[in-house]
Formats: structure tokens, sequence, C-alpha cells
């Protein structure tokens, strides 16, 4: 299609170009300009394919997309920054790996089919950006939580469950999922406050960080995070996991396999 | 940006019409061309496409049936609109004057129900899970249903059955019906037995040679639903998505793929996988090459792997 021809067009022009010159997003998206203002002022980005996100092209459930980010095809991952353009909230999730890989699968809602993308930034300061459109019918913004409609929530707020495995299917690293039980309210349904997970510390047993995750609004209800150490790390026995949400709620539970 | 590729989509959009002859379609006023099929003395199927929705198809991707008797027709489902029920009317008038005796809806989806505005309302019958089910969701179907299919949907309104229906025999007009309350693809699921022709309706428990949905499924009772639709002596079975057989081909493949389903949920929550993981898992041969693959596939991950997740991640009982 035209576009691409477009784009192909754009990279070549950029070659010897100042880095914010990289402005033609791959993603087409109407507000990527105001982003990057945003989000990246001063800085510079750059549209990387070591940038993976993974999302179905059509989302069948708004409330929970399946989102996988994996930054692992760069060296030096300091943090990860993930954002859908068109989302009433934009920002999704801030992630800095420590011993676990610049990897990170959990589940947003969004409000209309929107570009989510996720931008990773090296030790030299560049962000990396790779992302993909993902296409709903929408509404998971600003519909209520089912947790805030039911009683069983408040008694379980902050729950954690979880799993360590070793031989994942996935790959040959070991694997935590962690779910916390929290309705993630987005502010925009009627009558019912933000109430989301700010802040989660995923830790080793001798207190190593895992993997520090800065949640907003869009994070689905009952948070579900996948990470994934490298490749030969088998002795992570068990996980603790800290952290609040922004009402002061405390987080605090060990993970076992 | 956006105009580039609004002109693109404008270019494609037009391109297609040439190409399928939409207009000719169109001029002709949204016509379904439902061409009812003898399955049995009295029976008619009117089949549908091995599809999705679509503005294409309007909704007609489901089968409707009905059974001429001496005491009025009993009709097996309205259809995705009110134009659909219309046309499932006219249909009916070319093979039979007599009235309409009852509208007998299977289950609370969309195109089951939604052509319920073109029949008499105190014929129209579902269980009383069914008329609870379109009370609560089927004013959200039918909005759903516009988006998905257009202008076929103009004046259509989810209309709830007026009369609940009784599990048990009805007799109507030398045919012997047997209702059968059943569950598993929704809440409540309702199979018409003809025990005069052996003509089975399964409604959407039975899915033939198109991938089942899911989106209200409870795999364990569908399975047991099948079950007890095998049991019974029928003739001629008509499934709710799929061509009509002579034997029990379609409860096998349903329940076949609900088996595999169920089984690769467990396994991949089992294995630690992410959905989006799961999502990119290719299909066995058997379940790739049916209708609308891997789409209702992708569809079921986002309606049952949560629960298998939770499964393996939060042992029922263990943190109370
Ligand atoms: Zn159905």
């Amino acid at each position: 299609m035209g576009w691409t021809i477009l784009r192909h067009l754009g990279a070549w022009l950029l070659i010897g170009w100042p880095a914010w010159v990289l402005a033609a997003d791959p993603l087409d998206s109407p507000s990527w300009e105001d982003l990057r203002k945003r989000y990246f002022a001063g800085q510079t980005v750059v549209f990387d394919e070591a940038v993976q996100v993974n999302a179905p092209v059509s989302a069948e459930d708004p409330l929970n997309v399946p989102i996988g980010v994996d930054a692992s095809g760069l060296a030096g991952v300091q943090e990860v920054r993930v954002l859908a353009d068109l989302n009433p909230i934009v920002e999704i999730l801030s992630f800095q790996p420590g011993r676990a890989q610049p990897r990170l699968g959990f589940r947003v809602k969004l409000q209309q089919s929107t570009p989510v993308r996720a931008a990773a930034r090296t030790a030299d300061g560049v962000w990396h950006m790779g992302g993909t459109w993902v296409n709903t019918t929408g509404g998971g913004c600003t519909l209520p939580s089912t947790g805030s409609a039911s009683a069983d929530w408040q008694r379980r707020l902050n729950e954690v469950s979880g799993r360590i495995w070793h031989n994942a299917a996935a790959g040959p690293g070991q694997r935590v999922r962690i779910r916390i039980i929290h309705p993630m309210d987005t502010g925009l349904a009627a009558g019912i406050p933000a109430f989301f997970i700010q802040d989660l510390l995923v830790a080793d047993a001798s207190g190593h960080a895992l993997m520090h995750i800065q949640g907003h609004e869009p994070v689905s209800e009952n948070p579900l995070f996948t990470l994934d150490l490298p490749e030969g790390q088998t002795n992570l026995a068990k996980v603790r996991v800290t952290g609040r949400d922004n009402n002061g709620n405390r987080i605090d539970a060990w993970v076992t396999p | 940006m956006k105009t580039r590729l609004a002109i693109v989509t404008h270019l494609l959009f037009w391109t297609l019409i040439l190409i399928l002859g939409l207009p000719s379609a169109w001029s002709a006023e949204f016509d379904y061309q439902l061409q009812p099929k003898a399955v049995a003395p009295d029976t008619w199927v009117l089949q549908g496409r091995l599809e999705d929705f679509s503005f294409a198809n309007g909704g007609n991707i489901v089968n409707t049936a009905f059974i001429t008797t001496a005491d009025g027709v009993v009709v097996i489902d309205s259809g995705p609109s009110l134009r659909y029920g219309q046309q499932l009317l006219a249909a009916i008038r070319k093979v039979s004057a007599a009235p309409i005796a009852r509208v007998l809806i299977t289950h609370h989806h969309p195109d089951h129900f939604l052509g319920n505005q073109a029949f008499p309302p105190a014929s129209i019958a579902a269980l009383p899970g069914t008329i609870q089910d379109i009370n609560r969701e089927g004013k959200a179907f039918a909005e759903n249903m516009y988006r998905l299919t257009g202008d076929w949907m103009a004046g259509t309104e989810a209309m709830t059955p007026a009369a609940p229906l009784a599990p048990g025999t009805l007799e109507i007009g030398g045919h012997r019906l047997e209702l059968l309350a059943l569950a598993g693809h929704t809440g409540t699921d309702l199979g018409v037995f003809d025990r005069t022709t052996g003509v089975l309706f399964g409604g959407d428990l039975v899915f033939y040679q198109r991938a089942p949905t899911t989106p209200h499924a409870r795999i364990p009772a569908w399975l047991t639903s099948l079950n007890h639709l095998a049991a019974l002596p029928f003739q001629v079975l008509v499934p709710g998505h799929g061509p009509v057989t002579r034997d029990g081909a379609p409860l096998r493949q349903t329940r076949d793929y609900l088996l595999w389903l169920d089984q690769t949920m467990r396994d991949g929550a089992a294995a630690g996988l992410d959905m989006t993981e799961m999502l990119a898992r290719p299909l066995p041969p058997a379940f790739r090459d049916l209708a609308v693959q891997p789409e209702e596939y992708r569809r079921s991950v986002a309606h049952l792997f949560p629960a298998a997740e939770q499964a393996v991640l939060e042992p029922a009982g263990a943190r109370r």
C-alpha cells in the first residue's frame, strides 16, 4: 500500500539527519506528535524493531486486552514506558527491569481502537520505540470494574497469588506470573473515583529487584503480570511482591513455586 | 496521515464493491436470499453462511427452521434482524398459509432472536432463563449488531419472548415435540426433538464445519448436553450453525473441539503461558480447517483462558 512505500522513503531520507527528525511514526498515529512532546520532550526517540509489542489485532474483550512488551532484543534497557495513543488515559505502565528481562506481559482496558507503543530507554538515554495497532469495539475505560460491584474485593484487596515456572513452554529461563486482587478503577466511570496500583516491586529472596512496575489506571482489573528471567538463571526459589495503590493500601506477599 | 489512510480505505471500499457487484445486492434492498430446504416431512431449514457477522452477510450466519403442522407453523429461531424475520415469514408463506403457532427461541444470542418483531408477540416462546438473558443483554446485543452489519438491522429492536416454556412434550398439530432444557453454550439452551419426524434441532449446542462460539460457554455443562442429545433416536440433525446431517457427526465434532479447547486452556495455563502466547498458538489440522478459524479460537482464548489461569495461580481455598 502507498503508505508503506512512503514509510520506506522516509527511512531513506532520514539517513544522516538528527534523530529527532525520526518523527515519521510507523504506526501512522494522529496523536504521536503530541505524545512525543508530552512524554519525550528534549529526548531522542528512534523507531526500532528490536522493541516488540504483541497484542491481538482485534481484541475480543476491551476490558482485558492482552499485551506483551519485549525489549530483550536491546542490551542495557533501563526503563520501558507503555502508552496507548488514543486511550482517554494514555499512560498504561512503566517498568524498570532488574534481574528480569526487559519483557512484561499484562492486560489493559482500551476505550477505542488505538496504537499501543512501548519505548525502551537504553543506557545512552535513547528511547527505542515499537508498537502495534489494536482494534477493539471499546468502552473498556468508562465501564466500572466488576470488583466495584461486588462485596468480595474489599476483603481480598491487594491479595497476591502467583507461581514460578522452571521450564515454561514459552522459554528457557524461569518465569514468574503474579496476580493481584484490585479493582483498578479508572475514575472515568460515573461516581467511581480512580483507584489503582501505582507501585509494585518484584524482588528475589535476597531482596534484589527483578522488576519495578509503575501502574496507571488502564491496567486491567486484578492485574496479572508475566515476568521472565534470563536464560540459565534457575535458582529463583521465591519472590516477594511489595507495593501500594493510589490510596496508600499496602501490598506485601511472597510467591513460591 | 489519517487522510492518506482514509483515501486508501475508500479506494479499497469501491474496488471491493466493483469486484463483488454489491450495488446489485444493495439495490435488491437487503435481500437475505432465504431458501428453505425440506429436510424431513413438514420440516424446512434455512441455512446461514459459515461466516462471522459482516456488512456483506447482514448477520445471516445462523440456521433457522420451521415445521408446518395441522395447527399452524412452528418456527425455530427468528434470525439476526427484523428484515430477516420478515423475509423468513415470507419464505414460510411460500410453503404454508397457516398461522404462526409458536416461535421457539433456542437461546439469547442475537442471531437467534432479533427477528422476533416480525412474528405475533404472543407466539414467541423461550425457556425462562433465556427470557431473563434477553431482558438483561438483548439491547446491548442489538446495538452491537448495528455496528457489525449496519443497515441490515434497520428497525430492529430486542423483543423479549412473551411465553415462558416448560421443558417436556409439546403436542401440536400432529407433531410431538420434546422441549429439552439444556445448557453450556449459554446459561440456558433449548433443544427441540420432533419425535414425529425424528428431526433434532440442536440450537447452538451443535456446530458443524464452523468453529463453535464461546462468549457465554461453560464447557462441562455443554459436554453433558451433547451427551444428552447423542442419546436421542434422531434421523436428522439440524445444527445452530453448519449443514444438516443424517448422522451424529456434528455432535462428535462439537464435542471433540470443546474437549480440545478445554485441554488447550488448561495446558497453556499449567505451562505458564501468557495470553498473547496462547493467541499465537497454531491449531491442529482437525480444527484449523473449520470455518471462522483461527478467529473463533482466539475469541475463545479471551473467554476461557482467564479462568484456567486463575485455577493455576490461585488454587481454590488456598489463600483464605
Ligand atoms: Zn449462540
